[in-house]
Order: structure tokens, then C-alpha cells, then sequence
């Protein structure tokens, strides 16, 4: 079956940057079907912004190879979702192009920074959706909106066409309302790709299975404790003591590396940021530079006016970091603490089969409530462990607090994606039943 | 604690300047967010390495690319099929 799908939703929330309202498709296995597509991933002939100014009118001569194959496997391009600026943000609010509202409640926002996309999946525009994560930006949303959301193992799926923001922690991947269509969307992005140096041949080609008997879980103290509010932590035991019911047992467990993640994390992503967002001058793409300026008075115009505030800072932080005479108290002490972290994980994987707990440690913020930097970023604690580790880590939903949905993070070792699979499979058909 | 002034040198290095009446609140915001890494300080000094990532290495092989028209395309000045930029020497 191929032919072209009419696009053209109602979107109040402002879920969309761009529709594409005639969207081809093909036959293959997600024939027909409108998959939305973060506006960080390259499509070829679709304006690609990052929301950002400085990418407005960017038409991408080539698309990512996640696009590539999703156009392979016949879906349609349904268009390009609203985000924070460059994925730097847990809000959506950090967009060039307004924020994104919460579909379940619009005074609230969708997280970040995959807001767009959850937004779009929860309010039925589209059944699928990609996002980008690199410390939380699809569990976070996926959460704050009731939906499913995989981060998969770091290589699993090709960053090759994804515009860069920190490398190293990274991942695109699949956003969904249950965990079969998760399925069924990164059984079409996982693979190889030469094009990425960090691509691994780890194909996804798994049938979901609720059996989780015998099946061990570690219960991290550090994810029920300070700054994680109590309703949802309570709800959260919930759910897990349903995988309990379902055969699964239960051991607590300790990840003492946890209070120093979230600094190794934004001292090593806005490093990266300073490095990679360096492309962005204004000569190749975006905004002109000032050709009659010399080069660092026209670049720095440009990016003055092109980068939103939370970027500058982001930039700023990252120069720092790794300035001379900075080096070794920010940069090198967050690689040593990121490889801790990973010890941790890897030391308590040994042991267990998946580690669980809440994906966000308080319901959806209210628009405008983050407007300090460091309180938003504290607000990524319990997302950015797995992407420091690199293992894959799931978001469920399990359940609402004052009107809002919590999700149920479950993180696994590295290239067990479908375990964590599984165990959402399980948690999302007997809650269904 | 970092001032003003190394705010405006970090600004400078990263060729990304600071709009008017920004410096105050940037500076404040920068320094409640480092005061925060200090916690990296306490990260035990353990033997593992700092640079754990390899570096993968292939030959060069030559494949299809993009079209000279296709790159030049997105930018905002090109001249005879060049893309213009701003002058490097005074």
C-alpha cells in the first residue's frame, strides 16, 4: 500500500514546528502510519530548526538514518515537533517558538526536552513519535504526559543525521502510548550504521512478553529519597509492588555515586555543547553573518542573536569547563564521577536483573514555575544516571497524582533493552486488564 | 566565585557575547550553578581513567555525497558557487 496521508491536525498545544500536510508513505511495516519526527533530526526537504533561531529556514540536503528508515519501512512523515532549544531544557519551554502546552492540563508544560512529541503522541495527533535523549529528554515528557518512552543502549540506534548536541550521551529513540507500538517503532531505527562511529550491530526484532517470573529488581534507595515527592514515590512503590504480584521480587540496592551525577552530567554536556553549537556562525546556514566584520565580531553577533538564553548559558558553562586552569577541577572530576556512576550500575546489575523507580521525582511543573536555571536542572536527577551509564532505561505510566500522570522508570544493562521492554509489557497489560 | 569580568572573557572565548544588561543576572545565575559542581571536588580520586572512550579509526573511502548545489544551498551568502564568509585578516 503507498499513497500520500493527509496531515493537518488540530494542534492548540503547539506540539507541531512544522506538518507536513500531503505525507508520502510506502508499503513496509509501518505502512500509513504518521510518525512525527523531533525537529533535532535531520528530514531532507523539511525544515529542521532545533527550535532555534538560528536554524529558521535550514532545509536539510539529507535525512538522519533513523528517517531514512522509517521512510523505508513505508511510514509518513507527519512533521516536526516542538523541543527545547537544541534539546537543552526539561520543559519545552527553552523553544524559540513558544512552548509546548500539556495536553492533560495546559497550564502545566510536557517536560523536555522531547515535549513536542509526547505532547502530539498523548493528545492522539499521531499514534508514534521520535525523540532525542540525552538526560532524560523522552522519560521526562513521556512521564509528565502519560505515555510510553525508551531510552535505548548508548549505539543502539545511529545518532547519524541527529544534529549534535553531547555526543556521548545521546540516544535517539521511540515514543509511544503502549509499549507494543515502542516495539514496533524501534524494531525500525535499531541497527547498524557505518555513518556513526559509535553505531553497534544490535539489531531490536522482539515480541513483547509479560512473563516477568523470578525476574529481580533493585529498588535504588537514592531514587525514593530527598527532593522526590512523596506522592509519587508512592504511587511508584505501587507499580512495583505490582511486578511483585506478577512474580517478579524485590531488593533494595544503593547507587552512592548518584550525588554526584547530575554535576558530572551538566559539567560533561555543556563541555560537549561548547564544542559542538561552535558550528553555528552564520556562514554555512542560519542568519548571515556581517561579511564586512571581522570574524569574531560577526560571529559573535550572530550567535548573540541566534542562541536563546539557555543556551548561551549552556555554551558559557561548557567553555568553562574546559578552559585552561579549569580543566582538571570540572571536566576531568566529572569523567572520573561519570565512570562511578557507571561502576555503580554495573556493580548492582550483576546482582539484579532491572533497577526501578520513579522516572521524574515530582508530577509536571506549571508553565513559568522553572524560570531558575539550577532549579530545573535539579529536576533531572533521576533521569541523567542512565545516560552517564549508557544502559537503557524505560518510562511507563503508573499511575496520577493531583491530576497528573507519574511514570515508572525501569533501567536495565546495557544491550537488554528488550528486558526493559518486558517488564513495562508486563506493568502496562495487568494494569490494562 | 566567578566575576563580571571573567564572564565577559568566557563570552569572548565562546564568540557568543552578552546583551545589555545581562551581565548581572548571568553572572549571579553562573555562579549558583558552579557553586553547585563543587560537589565534584568529593569525587574519591580512584585509579579509573579519565579518558576511557577509543577512538574508532577506518581508512577514507570514497561514497556518494551531497551535491555541490545541495551544500551551498542553506547558506545566506554564496558568490559564483563559493560561500561567503566573514574576512579572517584586518
Amino acid at each position: 500500500m503507498t499513497g500520500t496521508l493527509t496531515f493537518e491536525p488540530d494542534d492548540p498545544i503547539n506540539a507541531f514546528l512544522t506538518t507536513c500536510r500531503k505525507a508520502e508513505y510506502n508499503n513496509g511495516p509501518l505502512s500509513g502510519i504518521p510518525v512525527a519526527v523531533k525537529d533535532n533530526i535531520s528530514t531532507k526537504g523539511i525544515e529542521t530548526t532545533c527550535a532555534s533561531k538560528i536554524l529558521k529556514g535550514y532545509v536539510p540536503p539529507y535525512d538522519a538514518h533513523v528517517v531514512s528508515l522509517l521512510r523505508a519501512a513505508g511510514a509518513a512523515v507527519a512533521g516536526k515537533t516542538n523541543m527545547d532549544e537544541f534539546g537543552m531544557g526539561t520543559t519545552t519551554e527553552n523553544s524559540a517558538f513558544g512552548p509546548t502546552l500539556n495536553p492533560r492540563d495546559t497550564g502545566r508544560v510536557p517536560g523536555g526536552s522531547s515535549g513536542g512529541s509526547a505532547a502530539a503522541v498523548a493528545s492522539g495527533m499521531v499514534k508514534m513519535a521520535l525523540g532525542t535523549d540525552t538526560g532524560g529528554s523522552i522519560r521526562c515528557p513521556a512521564a509528565f504526559c502519560g505515555i510510553v518512552g525508551l531510552k535505548p543502549t548508548y549505539g543502539r540506534v545511529s545518532r547519524y543525521g541527529l544534529i549534535a548536541y553531547a555526543n556521548s550521551l545521546e540516544q535517539i529513540g521511540p515514543m509511544a502510548q503502549s509499549v507494543t507500538d515502542i516495539t514496533k517503532l524501534f524494531s525500525v531505527i535499531a541497527g547498524h550504521d557505518p555513518r556513526d562511529s559509535t553505531s553497534c550491530d544490535r539489531p531490536f526484532s522482539h515480541a513483547p512478553s509479560a512473563d516477568i517470573k523470578g525476574l529481580k529488581i533493585g529498588i535504588p534507595d537514592e531514587y525514593f529519597g530527598k527532593g522526590v515527592d512523596p506522592a509519587v514515590a508512592g504511587i511508584v512503590r505501587k507499580a512495583i509492588a505490582k511486578l511483585e504480584e506478577l512474580g517478579a521480587t524485590t531488593v533494595p540496592c544503593t547507587l552512592p555515586s548518584m550525588q554526584y551525577a547530575l554535576a558530572a552530567y551538566y559539567v560533561t554536556c555543556t563541555s560537549e555543547a561548547s564544542s559542538n553549537l561552535a558550528r553555528f556562525d552564520g556562514v554555512r546556514y542560519g542568519p548571515a553573518a556581517d561579511a564586512k566584520k571581522s570574524w569574531h565580531d560577526a560571529y559573535r553577533d550572530v550567535r548573540r542573536q541566534g542562541f536563546g538564553p539557555e543556551v548561551r548559558r549552556r555554551i558559557m558553562l561548557g567553555t568553562f569547563a574546559l578552559s585552561s586552569g579549569y580543566y582538571g577541577k570540572y571536566y576531568a572530576k566529572a569523567q572520573v564521577a561519570r565512570a562511578n556512576v557507571r561502576a555503580d550500575f554495573l556493580r548492582v546489575l550483576s546482582d539484579v536483573d532491572v533497577i526501578a523507580g520513579p522516572t521524574m521525582p515530582t508530577i509536571a511543573f506549571k508553565l513559568g514555575e522553572k524560570s531558575d536555571p539550577l532549579s530545573m536542572y535539579l529536576s533531572d536527577i533521576l533521569t541523567v544516571p542512565a545516560n552517564l551509564a549508557g544502559i537503557p532505561a524505560i518510562s511507563v505510566p503508573c499511575g496520577i497524582s493531583e491530576g497528573m500522570p507519574v511514570g515508572l522508570q525501569i533501567m536495565g544493562r546495557h544491550f537488554e533493552d528488550e528486558r526493559v521492554i518486558d517488564v513495562a509489557y508486563a506493568y502496562e497489560q495487568a494494569v490494562k486488564a | 566565585m566567578v566575576t563580571e569580568k571573567d564572564v565577559e572573557h568566557i563570552a569572548d572565548l565562546a564568540d557568543i557575547g552578552i546583551e545589555e544588561g545581562g551581565l548581572a543576572p548571568f553572572t549571579q545565575q553562573f555562579n549558583a550553578i558552579l557553586g553547585y559542581f563543587d560537589i565534584l571536588d568529593q569525587v574519591p580520586a580512584g585509579d579509573i581513567p579519565a579518558h576511557a572512550e577509543v577512538n574508532v579509526m577506518r581508512e577514507d573511502t570514497v561514497a556518494p555525497s551531497l551535491s555541490h548545489d545541495d551544500v551551498v544551498r542553506n547558506a545566506p551568502a554564496s558568490e559564483n558557487g563559493f560561500i561567503k564568509a566573514p574576512r579572517v585578516m584586518q
